[in-house]
């Protein structure tokens, strides 16, 4: 049951007017019913759906839908632009406190993974060149003390405790003296998971905000959180005054409408995202990324930049060169490989293209290990067959095969990817690589240039 | 306390925010009508049971009443009852196997739905029955999960198998099957760390864990459980499917219905996959895991206060 995208689905929906010419009111009603539906097996909250639905549809009623040309570009712009609205047009940062240590307090639903953000925030922090500490102020949940000062550890960011305490309002205030003794400008409290409902221990949480007086207070939200994510942040934001949201688990293959649902019912920004189980898996929180993620339109923008970050400039240059010359060998095709692994796992990046579903990812394999394997390939070919002096015989097909502990039909098939590559590489030959890079976001992966089935 | 209050009991939010919606829809109409279908189908899906599946259920529905001519929106409301129920029994046993010596129980699901502690609580229920319990712990990936097991293992009085943090969960796993069979133990509890559905290589992980369990243990009952966060929308029912194809998952543990939360998506998951619920969880106390009842179930989300 993979996800269609929301721009199939108003493709289709506009396709049956292809001939029409306009486009009706009636029409128009029945690309907001795709709009909703797509929206709502995102998992947005239903009545914040109605509500968007209703501005969107205003705004559609307009002259830019009916009388264009490309209506279903123009809805798919529409509610893009109002699903960014309504997330928050920029990224949002924590506030740091003029009077040190500044105190952040994490909260949230059993499960959701405070003590792990906890931890990662540190690291962020300490990245920076702060100092911070961690409170281990979940008394409850078995070892979830031992689990704060494992990953603290991990990441050398001490972490206060105090030996068979319960009383969480005490620790808290201890970790603050702690924090203001030994100069950490950053106090990082963790608490433990507790339903909304629950309100002895929501009071606990009222507890140590009025003794330490947090300057943020951030809501930890599991990213696949379904209809009851409203409940839970309205009742979070309304006993504690929230200051943000950090939206956890999102390098699941969760749409995450949870994220509009939180920020509609509480207007408070999401803050960062976590994508990894890694120490060092916390990013920033692009609104506008997230927004084209729930409608399955892929991260487009995330792509480019991981592209542009990895991509080294001189030997993007170089490599044009070779295309225009046609000299490209396998020497280059190697190096996009690793330029390509830089971007990250492949996985991750093809996610992050548009037109990518899920669906596809499910048989694409794209195992890193394959490259891994490709290199292996290459790296045992003669520099003369590298930089196509020699013809790859039958013989030397054989020596590679061996050379890299593949077989002749693995090597047969990179070379054949090769060639395909190179006869691409020459329809592109002409255009700068930043171009290259956008049209190849516009196109998703093509296809001969996916990696070497084996 | 019976089982049955007590489910109520744990569900009783679950039940009011589900119900009072559902009896202003059902008092606001007086006869049966295109808008009070729709009505239903905005209840259901607010329950997490999707898009897809409300669609079907309000269809089915809808041939009820008119086949059976239902004129009385009360009516239609036991209907829907029946609906649900069926669909969540509909073909499936939602008993635990436990054949052979020991029979194998194993706990699998994403990070932080609550797999650990549900364990522990299953432990106590054998404990509880006279039975011996061997605890494995394989989440050798998260700090502080094999301490979070050893702590329940004492509460619930198992035998516990452990290695060091990082080690191989395989080889945890291979441990304990053996300590198991030499100790005669009637339940290996298998724990395995949270991981995301479409990471491929812990999905693998995970195949090789059950592969080793197959392999050591032919004629023991194999139970793998997939927990559950009842707060998850839609992307459980990518977890049910992708779980399934690396381990077979004979049922689901249904974890945090003490909350607001509705659990929906089991209905999803049950009609795609044909995977029923077999345990729901309802509290963080060690006797907080029940036996999964669809009539309770349904009977506690659809009944109005009055009868309660």
């Amino acid at each position: 049951m993979a996800f269609e995208s929301l721009a199939e689905k108003l493709q289709s929906t506009f396709k049956k007017l292809k001939g029409k010419g306009k486009v009706s009111e009636k029409d128009l009603k029945d690309a907001m019913r795709e709009v909703k539906l797509a929206l709502l097996e995102a998992d947005v909250n239903f009545k914040v759906v109605k509500d968007f639905i209703n501005s969107v549809s205003e705004r559609a009623k307009g002259a830019e839908v009916l009388e264009s040309l490309t209506p279903a570009q123009q809805v798919i712009k529409i509610v893009n632009e109002e699903l960014v609205k309504l997330m928050g047009e920029k990224e949002e940062k924590i506030q740091i406190s003029s009077k040190p240590p500044t105190i952040i307090m994490m909260t949230g639903l059993q499960g959701a993974g405070k003590t792990t953000t906890a931890a990662k925030l540190g690291g962020i922090f300490k990245k920076q060149g702060k100092r911070p500490l961690l409170c281990a102020c979940d008394v409850y949940r078995p070892a979830a003390i031992k689990q704060l000062q494992v990953v603290g550890g991990q990441l050398q960011i001490p972490v206060f405790t105090v030996e068979g305490s319960t009383d969480v309002v005490d620790i808290s205030k201890q970790a603050l003296r702690h924090a203001e003794l030994h100069s950490n400008d950053i106090l990082i409290i963790d608490t433990a998971g507790r339903l909304h409902v629950d309100e002895e221990m929501m009071q606990e949480l009222k507890n140590i905000k009025a003794e330490i007086n947090p300057s943020e207070i951030l809501l930890v939200v599991d990213a696949m959180t379904g209809q009851d994510a409203v409940n839970v942040a309205e009742s979070f934001n309304n006993e504690l005054d929230i200051d943000g949201v950090i939206l956890t688990k999102l390098d699941g293959d969760t749409r995450g409408g949870a994220a509009i649902s939180v920020r509609a019912v509480t207007n408070k920004p999401i803050k960062f995202c976590g994508m990894g189980e890694k120490l060092t898996d916390l990013e920033v929180f692009h609104p506008d990324r997230m927004a084209s993620r729930i409608l399955g339109m892929g991260d487009v923008l995330s792509l480019i930049e991981k592209a542009e970050q990895a991509f080294d400039e001189k030997k993007a240059v170089e490599l044009e060169q070779k295309m225009r010359t046609q000299t490209f060998n396998y020497s280059d095709f190697l190096e996009q490989f690793e330029q390509m692994k830089n971007m990250g796992p492949l996985s991750q990046i093809a996610k992050m293209l548009p037109g990518v579903d899920a669906r596809a990812l499910e048989n694409a394999d794209l195992d890193d290990r394959k490259v891994l394997r490709v290199e292996a390939i290459i790296k045992s070919m003669t520099p003369g067959e590298r930089e196509l002096r020699d013809k790859i015989t039958p013989k030397r097909k054989e020596r590679i095969a061996k050379g890299s502990g593949t077989t002749v039909a693995q090597v047969n098939n990179l070379i054949k990817q090769f060639e395909q590559m190179q006869k691409m590489l020459k329809q592109f030959s002409g255009m700068n690589m930043n171009k290259k890079m956008k049209r190849l976001g516009k196109m998703g992966i093509p296809k001969n240039m996916g990696f070497p089935k084996f | 306390m019976g089982i049955f209050s007590k489910i109520k009991e744990g569900l009783s939010k679950t039940k009011n925010s589900f119900n009072e919606k559902l009896d202003s829809v059902i008092k606001a109409f007086r006869t049966v009508d295109e808008d009070l279908f729709e009505e239903l189908e905005e209840v259901l899906i607010m329950s997490d049971i999707g898009v897809n599946t409300s669609m079907e259920i309000i269809e089915r529905l809808r041939d009820t009443v008119l086949t059976k001519n239902i004129k009385e929106p009360e009516t239609v409301k036991n209907e829907l009852h029946e609906i649900l129920v069926n669909i969540l029994t509909e073909g499936t046993d939602s008993k635990i196997e436990t054949q052979g010596t020991p029979a194998v129980i194993m706990v699998i699901g994403v990070n932080g739905v609550g797999k650990t502690t549900s364990i522990g609580k299953i432990a106590a229920n054998y404990k509880k029955q006279g039975k011996s319990v061997v605890l494995a712990a394989a989440d050798t990936f998260r700090a502080g999960a094999i301490e979070q097991l050893e702590v329940w293992a004492d509460r619930a009085g198992a035998d516990i198998i452990k290695q060091q943090e990082g080690s191989d969960p395989a080889a945890v796993i291979f441990d304990a099957v053996n300590y198991a069979k030499n100790k005669k133990a009637d339940i290996l509890l298998c724990d395995t760390a949270g991981r995301l559905h479409n990471k491929k290589n812990l999905m693998e992980e995970l195949k090789k864990i059950y592969k080793i369990l197959d392999r050591e243990l032919p004629n023991s009952s194999k139970e793998v459980l997939l927990v559950l966060d009842a707060t998850t929308g839609q992307n459980a029912v990518m977890q049910a499917k992708l779980f399934k194809e690396a381990a077979d998952i004979t049922g689901i543990v249904l974890t945090k219905l003490d909350g607001t939360a509705k659990g929906g998506i089991v209905f999803a998951i049950k009609n795609e996959y044909d995977i029923p619920v077999k345990l729901i969880g309802v509290g963080e106390g060690i006797d907080d895991l029940m036996e999964f009842e669809a009539e309770d179930f349904v009977d506690a989300i659809l009944e109005t206060e009055e009868n309660a």
